[in-house]
């Protein structure tokens, strides 16, 4: 039981995938300019890191090595069309929002890199676990730089008024620049920084 | 069988995109119908916004049944056509731009010294909007899309039944920067537009979207909107978009006709 508490737990602070791993990168950049869409793009990338780990899991003692990066592509690619048709169908505005990012999950590293890491040397229900703790490793970070960016962006949360902007007659005027994918960059490093004072283990010899 | 035999290969490989395939096109067939409805619904809800007709809440397909009638205009001569004779493919329910531009048939090339709006193709025919009270036409409702800095806007822009004063402007699909180009989705940016002038007293297109704040004592101000501040290239995409479905590539021979009319029904009354 211990062991699958670490291996769900473990990515999100000890092993997270973009803070230590430095994974996943790009859309952690792209989609991070509001909470909303933080969250959904989260729970389609749990969605599709744990499904594809557990595929992956349950064919690892069939499928040749020399093949095994194809196979691992297309489980990949039809989780992430799956999660991009609910994703129109139910939450249709931000479907909008995300337009193309929800796609680019099949270039996510984080989950190609799971299959590969984990899931062909493991038990299916364990590699499930391992995908969604990966996920919400992921979550942590989108949650953590889309709160401040959708904060001192736009002065909501939520699409809620946190701060009263000043084009609006408040007194809060926003900073643009946390609207722009760079401010993710920076928000990232210090959130690394945070982790990596906490944990001192977690930082590269030289 | 060893798992490297060529035999065992193709058998997974098969299997896998098998079981992927049928999983995938289950997901796309049984919410194809969900999806479609809510880019209806989308635009629907666009084009009550553009008319002024939207309120949260309330069921907008009800709205737009009751009070908005769709009309096609042939962007050329700005002839209204008879809905009767309008091909499938235009017909109100299956009406995509995008589509209906890239078409060999009803979509048109538009010669580069005029694409001011950048958009290359454009349909033939439009279906625009006019939304209706007791019988008279209160407003017209026309689709605008133009390039911004980096996508594609598309939306709404309404006129008043005067065919100068515009009442108001909406988009729904657009990719521009979040805070900056994206601050075309705000609602007091868009409340600049109503009251605004489409046209000056001769007739010709007037209205221009500048760059920072307008000068409210200016004569030019009926005529002027604000641009959007920190995004250049968006609010010079905005100034061309409308400046071109204005324009006579754009609804300017429709507006004309219509303006005829009502000058005729004018003098006759």
């Amino acid at each position: 039981m211990s062991k699958v508490k670490s291996i769900v737990l473990d990515p999100i602070f000890n092993n997270n995938p973009i803070a230590y791993q430095i994974l996943g990168i790009c859309s952690a950049l792209a989609v991070t300019s509001k909470l909303e869409t933080s969250i959904v793009m989260s729970l389609a990338v749990i969605f599709v890191v744990s499904f594809s780990n557990l595929a992956v899991s349950l064919i690892r003692h069939h499928v040749a090595s020399s093949i095994r990066i194809l196979v691992e592509m297309t489980i990949i690619a039809s989780l992430v069309i799956i999660a991009d048709q609910i994703i129109k169908a139910f939450v249709y505005d931000i479907s909008k929002q995300l337009s193309v990012y929800v796609g680019l999950i099949i270039t996510n590293c984080i989950i190609m890199g799971r299959a590969e890491a984990f899931a062909l040397k493991n038990p299916p229900l364990l590699s499930f676990m391992d995908g969604i703790g990966n996920g919400l490793g992921y979550t942590f970070v989108l949650l953590f730089v889309g709160f401040f960016r959708e904060l001192f962006g736009a002065g909501k949360l939520l699409g809620y008024t946190i701060f009263p902007v000043n084009t609006e007659g408040g007194w809060y005027v926003p900073n643009g620049l946390f609207l722009l994918s760079s401010s993710a960059f920076i928000l990232i490093g210090l959130l690394i920084w945070a982790i990596r004072t906490w944990k001192p283990e977690q930082i590269e010899e030289e | 069988m060893s798992n490297e035999s060529t035999k065992k290969m193709m058998f997974v490989a098969l299997g896998v995109c098998l079981v992927c395939s049928v999983l995938v096109s289950t997901a796309a067939v049984s919410l194809h119908a969900r999806q479609q409805r809510n880019k209806e619904l989308d635009k629907i809800k666009n084009i009550l916004i553009a008319g002024d007709l939207y309120e949260k809440g309330v069921d907008s397909e009800q709205i737009f049944k009751e009070k908005v009638e769709p009309l096609h205009i042939d962007l050329s001569t700005g002839a209204i056509l008879d809905e009767n004779e309008v091909p499938d493919k235009l017909s109100v329910t299956k009406f995509n731009i995008k589509d209906i531009s890239e078409d060999p048939d009803y979509g048109q090339f538009i010669e580069k010294d005029k694409d001011i709006a950048r958009i290359n193709r454009m349909p033939g025919v439009m279906l625009v909007y006019v939304i209706k009270s007791d019988d008279k036409i209160d407003k017209y409702i026309l689709p605008i899309y133009g390039k911004g800095l980096w996508s594609t806007l598309y939306g709404f822009i309404a006129l008043d039944s005067d065919l100068e004063t515009i009442q108001g402007i909406t988009f729904y699909e657009h990719g521009e920067t979040p805070g900056l180009g994206g601050e075309v989705d705000n609602p007091n940016w868009k409340e600049i537009w109503v009251g605004k002038k489409a046209f000056n007293e001769q007739g010709n297109v007037a209205i221009t979207v500048i760059k920072g704040q307008v000068d409210p004592t200016s004569p030019k101000a009926k005529y002027q909107v604000d641009g959007l501040s920190g995004s250049t290239l968006t609010t010079r995409g905005l100034d061309a978009m409308v400046k071109f479905w204005f324009g006579e590539s754009g609804y300017g021979p429709f507006i004309k006709n219509k303006k005829s009319e009502k000058g005729e029904s004018n003098e006759q009354s």
